[in-house]
């Protein structure tokens, strides 16, 4: 008996250390590598070059248009999925009726668990023909149908984050609002989102760090073209999409053009984990405190 | 001896929730600017009958009424009835303090703000009428901009009375007000109420038999869904009509 539980306990603790392990280590060859790459190219040149040709005989390795590509996807994708995601929440908490509401949640999910891939074909072969069709200039790869796309396949995650924090709000709150004479309208927008405002918030930032590491989509429908543009409608390249193309690529392992694809991960890292803290620190420190 | 106004009655009402029988045909009328308190014990039906007057159960699935229930003479059930408006009418106060997560003013003020009103001046002259009303002021007036959630329960609860007089209601239910705080808030809340039944009808819940006799000139009590008795406060306690009155108000069940 004693034993087992030794056992047992030593079982669970080395899955625990595994873990963290494995972490450990993704991080020291991101690191190391990257190190290694920055002792070639500096760090400044890699933050103001405004071109980033590695893989070209005159090699520029200004990371800024892979974070533009990035940045501007991810926020086409959050102009599509927030205001979609916050409306689909507070239709399920304020107006949908609760059987149609166990209905509609479950489906509103499956959304999220289309392969990524499918995703990508479908912002390559139809949504883009279709913007095609009014956007007359709308190059066959762009920023926009896979931020569009990209946007659809958030939306279940801000709508149901958004939702559990909207009807976590106490309901006391509710009947206040509805007590003082306001419509459901007003409830909804004048008490329960700011009251749920921390929830929603966090719910926007995993979004935003999903579609910032989202690589699919991006790589299928948006071009391969680094580019420093705004402009959604061009073919553009993500840092994901380049990590992708180098490691598809017959690159040479150990060579600088290889070590760009680390120096570009650890950058996407960088934001990943900057936004999950953000979200986490914003989650301990405004969730209102409601007993 | 003049005649007093009738503000809110009931007319044979009946409320279910689902197949449940709440409330058994219920005839009650509470004149103007009185205070009535609904007694009995819990789960009789008095805060469910409560919310009739503000349509408050109308979210919950299942619920519905017979029966008329009329402020002023006017069916409040009524197609044409907008249950937004009619809440302005009829103000509320929660057991729990149920402040908004916002500045003390803001609190205040929220009524008067959904109703379209923007001028600063108006809004801080309403809000520190309604403080004043609710005998708050002096302890909040230098700290309007703070959260309402930093304030003590008894703060709160009379914040809330502030909020709900600040759109001029002319009814005002209170669903055990004071039953969440301490016995010196619940001191300051029950004079607040002797006060403001001067302007206001107010009906309220209470389970504190001592708290209806305090504060209210009329007594309803209830019991399994049915008014048993109703009558002026002093009657009640002193004579009671039915057995089962006098048996809860003495003590033996509830």
């Amino acid at each position: 008996m004693r034993v087992s539980e030794k056992i047992i306990e030593g079982l669970l603790w080395l899955s625990a250390v595994i873990t963290i392990l494995i972490t450990i280590g993704i991080i020291w060859v991101l690191l190391s590598e990257s190190i290694a790459f920055f002792s070639e190219v500096s760090i400044v040149r890699f933050l103001t070059e405004k071109e980033w040709t590695p893989l070209f005989a005159d090699k520029k390795f200004g990371i800024m248009p892979l974070v533009a590509g990035t940045l501007l996807t991810t926020f086409i994708a959050i102009a599509v999925a927030l205001p979609l995601g916050l409306t689909i929440a507070i239709y399920l908490n304020e107006y949908a009726h609760a059987r149609f509401k166990q209905v509609i949640k479950p489906m509103l999910e499956v959304l999220a668990t289309i392969p990524t891939v499918v995703y990508g074909f479908f912002a390559l072969t139809v949504v883009t023909p279709f913007l095609q069709g009014f956007i007359p200039g709308l190059a066959g790869f762009n920023a926009l149908s896979a931020g569009i796309v990209m946007g659809i396949m958030i939306i279940p995650m801000i709508s149901s984050l958004s939702e559990d924090a909207i009807s976590a709000v106490p309901r006391s709150l509710r009947e206040a609002a509805y007590g003082m004479g306001s419509t459901r309208l007003q409830t909804a927008f004048g008490v329960m989102v700011p009251a749920a405002s921390s929830g929603i918030v966090v719910s926007v930032i995993l979004g935003i760090s999903r579609a910032v590491g989202e690589t699919m989509i991006v790589a299928i429908a948006a071009g391969q073209q680094p580019r420093l543009t705004l402009n959604p409608l061009v073919p553009i390249e993500t840092i994901t999409t380049y990590i992708v193309q180098v490691s598809l690529g017959d690159v040479p392992h150990g060579s600088l053009e290889y070590r760009t694809i680390f120096a570009a991960g650890i950058t996407l890292f960088i934001f990943t984990f900057a936004l999950n803290n953000i979200s986490f620190w914003i989650k301990k420190k405004y969730q209102e405190k409601y007993d | 001896m003049n005649k007093k106004t009738t503000k809110l009655e009931a007319k044979e009402l009946n409320a279910y929730y689902g197949d449940f029988h709440a409330l058994k045909n219920i005839n009650i009328a509470m004149e103007e600017k009185n205070v009535t308190a609904f007694i009995g014990p819990s789960g009789c039906g008095k805060s469910t009958f409560l919310r009739t007057f503000n349509r408050m159960n109308d979210y919950i699935d299942g619920f519905r009424t017979e029966g008329d229930i009329l402020l002023d003479g006017r069916d409040i059930y009524a197609k044409d009835v907008r249950v937004d408006e009619l809440r302005k009418e009829v103000g509320m106060v929660f057991q729990k303090p149920n402040p908004f997560p916002k500045s003390i003013f803001e609190n205040v003020v929220y009524g008067l703000r959904i109703q379209g009103i923007k001028k600063k001046a108006v809004l801080e002259e309403a809000a520190e009428k309604s403080l004043r009303r609710s005998a708050l002021w002096e302890e909040v007036k230098d700290k309007m901009d703070k959260s309402a959630l930093a304030l003590s329960g008894g703060q709160q609860q009379r914040l809330c009375i502030a909020r709900a007089l600040a759109i001029s209601p002319s009814v005002l239910l209170m669903d055990e007000p004071a039953s969440a705080l301490d016995p010196l808030s619940t001191a300051k809340i029950e004079e607040l109420i002797y006060e403001l039944k001067n302007e206001y009808t107010i009906v309220i819940v209470t389970h504190n038999m001592q708290q209806a006799g305090r504060v209210s000139d009329h007594t309803a009590f209830f019991y399994m869904g049915e008014l048993v008795e109703f009558s002026k406060t002093k009657t009640m306690f002193t004579s009671p009509q039915d057995n089962r009155t006098q048996n809860y108000i003495t003590g033996r069940f509830g």
